[in-house]
């Protein structure tokens, strides 16, 4: 198929729009914010008057953040979201791309050079002049949640540690968070799985291009998720063995959003990967429902508030973290209603868009509030930086709980 | 790759579904809803209307659904019986009074219907329907305000006032000026400031020289989506008037507060809810549909199930379609179809029965799809109503979806408390 056919295709769901507004009534951003007029205005509606090499009609869609909640609660199967993100690319297309947008969207840039000087970094990133001047000089907002660099990366572990032979490969795909910024969540991913007899490879491996094509950066996109379908892919060397990982954002981008929203479906090596990349909580309850997760785990008598993030929903799996949560004796788990903690990956850096963020995730902090929960589960990285930066709580995987419970932190 | 089992699937998460998973789930069963996306409660009402029309105006609900039902035994509610449209009012009201949203309560009962102004000024009869809807029974209206404001542009006042004055009633209209800094109000923009107490406070003080000798208040139904009785309690409070909400166009308040309720009644029992997971193909055993296949991200999750619940809808939702060469065809598992006239057949006038509204998935006395053993019809995909002109739609999906788990949970063996 070619990459217009596919634009194309994308672009014909419109037509299944019947302007039954559910997906307004599902937007984190538009609820929040008079400037996103909403999925359906901005969306199906708009795409009408958008021609191929005529000026954009609607600079609104870069409020957008990409959250993809809309196309999950379309009973039509109009695909809002990605419709909305082929348009912001074309509008940054059109307008130029900030130099702010071609810096935060390269994490593994960022990674690498932080790491190595990780004192000084998070220093300059906790430094009120200096996010001041950030802001002034970059538009990254001085108050948006910046990860605090581990000094380590998780890769360098990995090498050192030898996965004993198991019943199962899995090719395990850690994501920039782990790599740079939590590598004991890697470490921990990797030790349940070998509690459950997998045996746990981990390729070189980079960015999935999810921040470079939120922010339209799509030629660059396409060329990073290439490389790592490639790193990723190349690793499949029987049919059995499955690609895992823990950011439910970046497993997001490999199973549909790179294909979809930047016309690589005719990519046969990522469509291959798509089929085999599993969400480690998908994987795990897959496993319990066979019988065949271990459930050895002793009771850990604490509250968790869970919250699924939006790239988790478009996984379009329901909650797996919370049925697995529910198997730890005495863990007393509130699940939290709102749909948006504001961050959306990038979005909630920029200086233009932080208040946004920050209305979004009202919600959300108030519910954690109210359940009176000391640590906030959450599967994706940036969103627990955000549930942290909005309720000075702790947010941690879903997976730290299992590891906890079937003691593996104890050797 | 990706495989989920359960014992019951539920296909669809609109008031049939929901109200069959949330059935299952309470009588033990391991339930998983599944659904392409949000279903009908966000564009419909929200009031249960059990019947209204058959074809004269119903006053009294249960006594009409009996003579339906004598008459056309192929009428969902002749296979449901009345047992199980009582039992499934009950348990609906019991449901909502416990629910998400304290003081929220459903009232009316089957013996007499309420008769509520519509948006354009009709009164349209309903069984059971919100706290927030019922001081607006036209029996019991005298002096009626009806308020609107430009900025919503779905809701017209005078449209009302003047419609309901042709119908006798005293009302009038009354005009108010909001600011609300949106290019694209709407009823959920609105519903989300009356949730604000501050809001709300000089909403009524705004209001309350306005309404004159008027007895009622007549609002869009924009009461507020967390709080609804407390935004009720706290306007008639502020007015010294009984207030009620009047039904609109998409989105559905109300409904989103019925979706709401349902849905957490789904998860409190245990069932879980999947969205974003249409259903794209299935796989049979001889008469038992042994899996249903959903799109996932990646690629297709297959989820095993004892028993089906089919709750998709019908031609509204695309769960039943009619090509140009006039084939009808069940999408998600290709089942039989009943009540598919032969040939052509459409009559010009747009507000007659089209031959085609009775259609629907072929079904057994137990709600059983034909050539199925395992899969049990609900909601919008049953033949043999004519839901829009009945007034009947609201009261087939909770009377089916709980009937369906009914038998569902008894082919699985499992024991449905009372």
């Amino acid at each position: 198929m070619s990459e217009l056919i596919e634009v194309e295709l994308l672009r014909g769901s419109l037509d299944h729009c019947v302007k039954c507004t559910i997906c307004e009534t599902a937007c984190p951003v538009s609820n929040a914010s008079p400037l996103f007029p909403g999925p359906k205005y901005a969306g199906p509606q708009s795409e009408r008057y958008r021609v191929a090499g005529e000026p954009s009609v609607d600079a609104s869609v870069d409020y957008c953040s990409g959250c993809g909640i809309c196309s999950q609660v379309c009973p039509q199967g109009v695909k809002i979201a990605e419709i909305n993100a082929q348009a912001r690319n074309e509008l940054k297309t059109e307008k130029g791309i900030p130099l702010r947008d071609r810096i935060i969207t390269r994490p593994t840039w960022l990674g690498r050079a932080g790491t190595p000087v990780a004192p000084l970094a998070n220093w300059t990133l906790r430094s009120k002049p200096l996010r001041i001047l950030g802001e002034k000089l970059l538009g990254v907002h001085r108050d948006a949640p910046a990860p605090r660099f581990a000094g380590r990366r998780f890769s360098r572990w990995a090498r050192g540690h030898a996965s004993p032979a198991g019943r199962q490969r899995i090719v395990y795909f850690h994501g920039c968070g782990t790599e740079y910024y939590e590598p004991w969540e890697g470490e921990r991913v990797v030790a349940v799985l070998e509690h459950n007899g997998f045996e746990v490879v981990v390729p070189k491996q980079d960015c999935c291009g999810l921040p470079l094509q939120s922010s339209g950066l799509f030629d660059e996109a396409r060329s990073v998720v290439r490389r790592l379908a490639h790193a990723l892919g190349s690793q499949l060397t029987d049919e059995h063995t499955l690609i895992v990982g823990n950011a439910t954002s970046c497993t997001l981008m490999l199973k549909r959003e790179a294909r979809e929203i930047l016309s690589l479906e005719a990519d046969a090596e990522l469509a291959r990967v798509a089929g085999r990349t599993y969400d480690i909580c998908e994987l795990l309850l897959e496993l319990h429902q066979r019988g065949e997760l271990r459930t050895d785990f002793r009771p850990l008598p604490e509250r968790v508030a869970y919250h699924a993030p939006c790239q988790q929903q478009g996984h379009w799996i329901g909650k797996p973290a919370l049925e697995l949560l529910a198997l730890i004796p005495e863990l007393d788990v509130h699940e939290l209603n709102a749909r948006c903690c504001g961050i959306a990956g990038t979005y909630g850096l920029k200086a233009e868009k932080y208040g946004i963020a920050m209305a979004v995730g009202r919600a959300l902090f108030d519910q954690v509030g109210a359940s009176g929960a000391p640590t906030v589960a959450c599967d994706s990285e940036t969103c627990r930086w955000q549930i942290t930066h909005g309720t000075r709580l702790p947010s941690v995987h879903p997976i730290d709980y299992l590891y906890r419970a079937y003691g593996l932190g104890d050797t | 790759m990706r495989r989920r089992r359960y014992d019951v699937v539920v296909i669809g998460a609109g008031t049939a579904g929901l109200v069959a998973g949330t059935r299952l789930a309470e009588a033990g069963a391991d339930v998983c809803v599944v659904a392409k996306g949000v279903g009908s409660t966000h564009l419909a009402p929200a009031t249960i209307d059990l019947l209204g029309y058959a074809p004269d105006r119903v006053a009294a609900p249960m006594p009409a659904i009996a003579a339906l039902a004598a008459s056309r035994p192929d009428h969902p509610y002749a296979l449901i019986g009345q047992t199980a449209i009582a039992e499934a009012a009950e348990w609906f009201v019991a449901t909502a009074a416990r629910g998400a949203l304290p003081g929220y309560d459903y009232i009316g009962s089957l013996e007499r219907n309420l008769l509520l102004p519509t948006a354009v000024g009709a009164l349209k009869p309903s069984a059971l329907v919100p706290e927030t809807f019922a001081a607006g029974d036209s029996r019991q209206l005298g002096r009626l305000a009806v308020v609107g404001s430009a900025v919503l542009r779905d809701f017209h006042a005078s449209l009302c006032a003047e419609n309901l004055r042709g119908a006798g009633i005293d009302a009038t209209a009354i005009a108010l000026e909001l600011e609300l800094d949106r290019a694209d109000t709407n009823t959920l923009g609105l519903a989300r400031r009356f949730d604000d107490p501050e809001w709300r406070a000089a909403f009524s003080a705004r209001l309350a020289p306005l309404i004159g000798s008027a007895d009622h208040v007549a609002l869009p139904a924009t009461l507020g989506l967390n709080d609804p009785h407390a935004v009720l309690t706290d306007l008639e409070a502020r007015l010294g008037r009984r207030v009620f909400e009047v039904a609109t166009l998409p989105p559905s308040v109300p409904g989103m507060r019925l979706y709401e309720i349902l849905r957490q009644a789904l998860l409190a029992a245990g069932g879980r809810l999947v969205l974003g997971a249409g259903v794209v193909a299935h796989q049979r055993d001889g008469e038992r549909v042994a899996s249903v296949q959903t799109a996932t991200a990646g690629s297709n999750t297959t989820y095993e199930a004892r028993a089906f619940v089919l709750a998709a809808g019908g031609f509204h939702s695309g769960a039943i379609t009619l090509d140009s060469h006039w084939r009808a065809h069940e999408q998600l598992l290709d089942l039989p179809l009943r009540g598919v006239p032969e040939g052509r057949q459409f009559v010009a006038s747009y507000f007659d029965e089209q031959p085609l509204a009775r259609a629907g998935v072929a079904v057994d006395a137990e709600l059983r799809a034909s050539g199925t053993a395992n899969v049990f019809v609900a909601g919008a995909s049953l033949p043999g109503s004519v839901s829009w002109r009945e007034a009947s739609g609201e009261g087939i999906a909770l009377a089916s979806g709980y009937r369906a788990a009914q038998v569902a949970a008894a082919e699985l063996g499992a024991e449905v408390s009372a």
